[in-house]
């Protein structure tokens, strides 16, 4: 079992991500991240799908988000050079001088933005791949984190080569 | 200009609609207007379920796309089992659905209903239509999903404001249909058929496992000569029973639960097993890991998904059955000598009939028996669920693709009449004949009236035990006998039909099986016969939950 990142590139249409959703909690299949947005074609939208699986279910979810009529192409990115991100928003406590300066070291660290400044909190914007991320948040938590949200992973394949509909 | 539901109708035309399957309401009064003058005949049920069964069964014996019509709310949700049931066995049905104004949706308005979220799962794709002007689009994609690839229900929704819209006339309709996320494969691929080719070459002991995907593609007469050629049997899943003739000598009829012995032991015996059209259900294969243990699988089968999803296949072809059958037959330049198998299977099939208790009592397996050697396989039988069904797999001797009309992957009960209402309209040139239970023809049972109304000639065959008599069959097995809540109270259904104006017999002796049977065949309109079988009959043989498909029960030897 480990996390494959699948790019799904389906038509911009209403009901979409309900389809794919959908079919994923029918058939049992688990999402660990999920992130839809608009692409390089105004027509389509892309979704970055993390599912937990053996193979033998990866390949499953595959064949079938490929047979949802509105999906246009799934490409299993774990399996080549891609890039990953995610980006989350922490608050944390910082309620001493020492706390502050600590965390914004930390911050400084793991090139951590600090996006919010209060009487008695931090918040972080932080971008990554998932061990970053899951790093950042261990650290901050002798601190107190008051609330983290972290966003589905996005991916694209390095290089020229593209997640493209075959047409 | 013109409105969108003589848009609607123009669209199906073009489809080469003749029939609809419906049940009028409030939102889609505008699209029963434009029916009431149209060439298109609409047949009125008596509840929404059987108009897309009867869509269903239309499509199962034709081969064409069947289409039923509900309206929004109630009307939409009583389709929702019968779309559920064409879904599992991948039938080609357009379900349209009248659905409440745009400027209303989501509002919990007056038979509102999220038909489009309801069906997701048990649809092929569905469209709710928000502009008038795409109607023509979506009907032609609608059929064209609904019919290529795997075939599969898709459903339209029509709010009201859509329908009595104007839409310019004269748009031209696009001829074919292209879309970029949908582009099943018909061809194998030639290097995977000529590993199968070479794995067939070299089988001592090959077996062929066909379902219900050769006659969805109908490819019978390539799996006639395909097996005929290199000599190898064939079983036929419960889906696949016709696709080739049930007398033929390389023949061994039913695999899985109810199984006849010869074909199980077979499986589990092959060396080469060849797939064809099947997606190893687990009533099939009872416990996986022991189906076919010694075999190298071919897995033929136009939907990917299917392929290695519940059993690990060893070459893979994706692409239409019959495509596939032809390339193999074009490409084969040897096969195996299967001499020795073929006649350690005829051993089995001498040494294993089929068979029941001969001591002068009614028994349901009689009765199918009779109407098999009465319609010669000129007919179609279409069943319920339950015993019935399994009597009618196992002792109706099936000749031909789409005579044979179940509810295989979803077993729904009430499933038997309205279907064959369906299948009437589809060939109007053959006997129907609906084998039914007590308790599935109760389920249904007021489709009487559109049987009535429309005088069909359906003949209705009921194996009356007066019990669920499969789930008594469990209780009886598994647990304990204890029947709880299995028994049915008698009923007197020659008197229910006659009050819907359809004649009928009860017959409780064997002696008056045939003759039944024969008046019922000769009346020209539809007909019930009530037969009192024996009540605690089982069907067998069996293989229990959780067991491998050769350890069964209930076997008999000669
Ligand atoms: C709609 C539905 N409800 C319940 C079942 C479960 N079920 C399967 S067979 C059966 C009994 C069928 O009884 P009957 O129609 O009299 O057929 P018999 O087995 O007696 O021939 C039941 C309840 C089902 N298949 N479908
Ligand atoms: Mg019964």
């Amino acid at each position: 079992m480990k996390p494959h990142t699948l790019s799904v590139l389906v038509e911009n249409r209403a009901g979409v991500l309900s389809r794919v959703a959908g079919m994923f909690s029918r058939r049992g299949f688990n999402i660990e991240s999920l992130a839809v947005g608009t692409c390089e074609e105004p027509d389509m939208s892309r979704i970055t799908i993390v599912v937990n699986g053996d193979d033998g279910v990866v390949e499953q979810v595959m064949k079938q988000t490929n047979k949802l009529i509105d999906v246009i192409k799934v490409s299993d990115l774990t399996q080549r050079e891609s890039v990953e991100r995610e980006l989350a928003l922490i608050k944390v406590a910082a309620e001493t001088g020492p706390a502050r300066a600590e965390i914004l070291q930390i911050a400084d660290i793991f090139r951590a933005l600090v996006v919010d400044v209060g009487a008695k909190t931090l918040v972080l914007q932080v971008t990554g791949d998932t061990g970053k991320i899951d790093a950042l948040e261990k650290l901050l938590r002798q601190y107190g984190i008051k609330e983290f949200v972290r966003t589905g992973k996005i991916a694209l394949l390095r290089g020229a080569k593209t997640v493209k509909s075959s047409k | 200009m013109k409105t969108g539901a003589r848009t609607l109708i123009e669209a199906l035309q073009r489809e080469g609609v003749d029939t609809i399957f419906g049940y009028p309401g409030g939102v889609v009064l505008p699209i029963y207007d434009e029916l009431y003058d149209s060439s298109i005949r609409h047949i009125l049920v008596r509840h929404e379920q059987a108009a897309a069964h009867a869509a269903d069964g239309y499509a199962r014996a034709s081969g064409r796309v069947g289409v039923c019509l509900a309206t929004s709310g109630p009307g939409a949700c009583n389709l929702v089992t019968g779309i559920a049931t064409a879904y599992m066995d991948s039938i080609p049905v357009v379900a349209l659905t009248g659905q409440v104004p745009t400027a209303l949706l989501g509002n919990d308005a007056f038979q509102e209903s999220d038909i489009t979220g309801i069906t997701m799962p048990v649809t092929k794709h569905n469209y709710l239509v928000k502009d008038a002007a795409d109607i023509d689009r979506v009907v032609r994609e609608a059929f064209y999903i609904a019919r290529t690839g795997r075939p599969g229900p898709v459903l339209i929704d029509l709010p009201k404001d859509v329908t009595t819209s104007q839409v310019k006339a004269g748009t031209p309709v696009p001829e074919t249909v292209s879309l970029r996320g949908y582009q099943p494969t018909y061809q194998g691929h030639v290097r995977q058929i000529d590993k199968a080719l070479d794995l067939i070459a070299r089988a001592e002991r090959p077996l062929i496992y066909a379902g219900g995907g050769v006659v969805l593609s109908g490819a019978s007469a390539e799996l006639l000569e395909f097996m005929e050629t290199a000599a190898i049997p064939v079983t036929t899943t419960l889906m696949g029973l016709g696709a080739v003739p049930g007398d033929h000598p390389l023949c061994l009829g039913m695999l899985g639960m109810h199984g006849t012995q010869s074909a199980n032991y077979a499986v589990t015996e092959c060396d080469v097993l060849i797939a064809v059209g099947v997606r190893f259900d687990d009533r099939v294969t009872g416990r996986i890991e022991t189906f076919a243990p010694n075999a190298a699988i071919v897995h033929i089968d136009i939907d990917p998904a299917e392929i290695g999803k519940n059993k690990k296949v060893d070459v893979p072809i994706v692409g239409d059955v019959r495509a596939v059958l032809q390339a193999l037959l074009r490409r084969m330049q040897k096969h195996g000598d299967t001499a020795n198998w073929v006649s350690r299977i005829n051993a089995w099939k001498a040494q294993y009939p089929l068979g029941y208790g001969d001591d002068g009592h009614l028994r349901p397996q009689y009765v199918v028996e009779q109407l098999s050697d009465i319609l010669k396989g000129e007919g179609v039988i279409v069943s319920e669920v339950g015993q019935n069904q399994m009597w009618t797999a196992l002792y109706y001797c099936f000749r031909k693709p789409r005579t044979w009309i179940t509810s295989g992957g979803l077993g729904t009960m009430g499933y038997g009449l309205p279907a064959a209402i369906g299948a009437h309209y589809a060939r109007p040139d053959m006997p129907v004949v609906d084998v039914a239970g007590d308790g599935s023809i109760q389920m249904n049972i007021q489709e009487f009236g559109t049987v009535a109304q429309y005088d069909i000639p359906v003949k209705v065959v009921i194996l009356n035990n007066m019990y669920l008599g499969m789930v008594r069959q469990w209780q009886e097995l598994f647990y304990d006998r204890r029947y709880s809540y299995t028994e049915l109270p008698p009923v007197d259904f020659v008197k229910i039909a006659n009050a819907y104006g359809i004649e009928g017999i009860t017959v409780g002796e064997k002696d008056g099986v045939r003759e039944a049977i024969e008046a019922a065949l000769a009346a020209d309109g539809p007909f019930v016969l009530d037969f009192r079988v024996e009540r605690e009959e089982n069907v067998f043989p069996m293989v229990p939950a959780g067991a491998a498909i050769n350890e069964m029960i209930g076997v008999r030897q000669r």
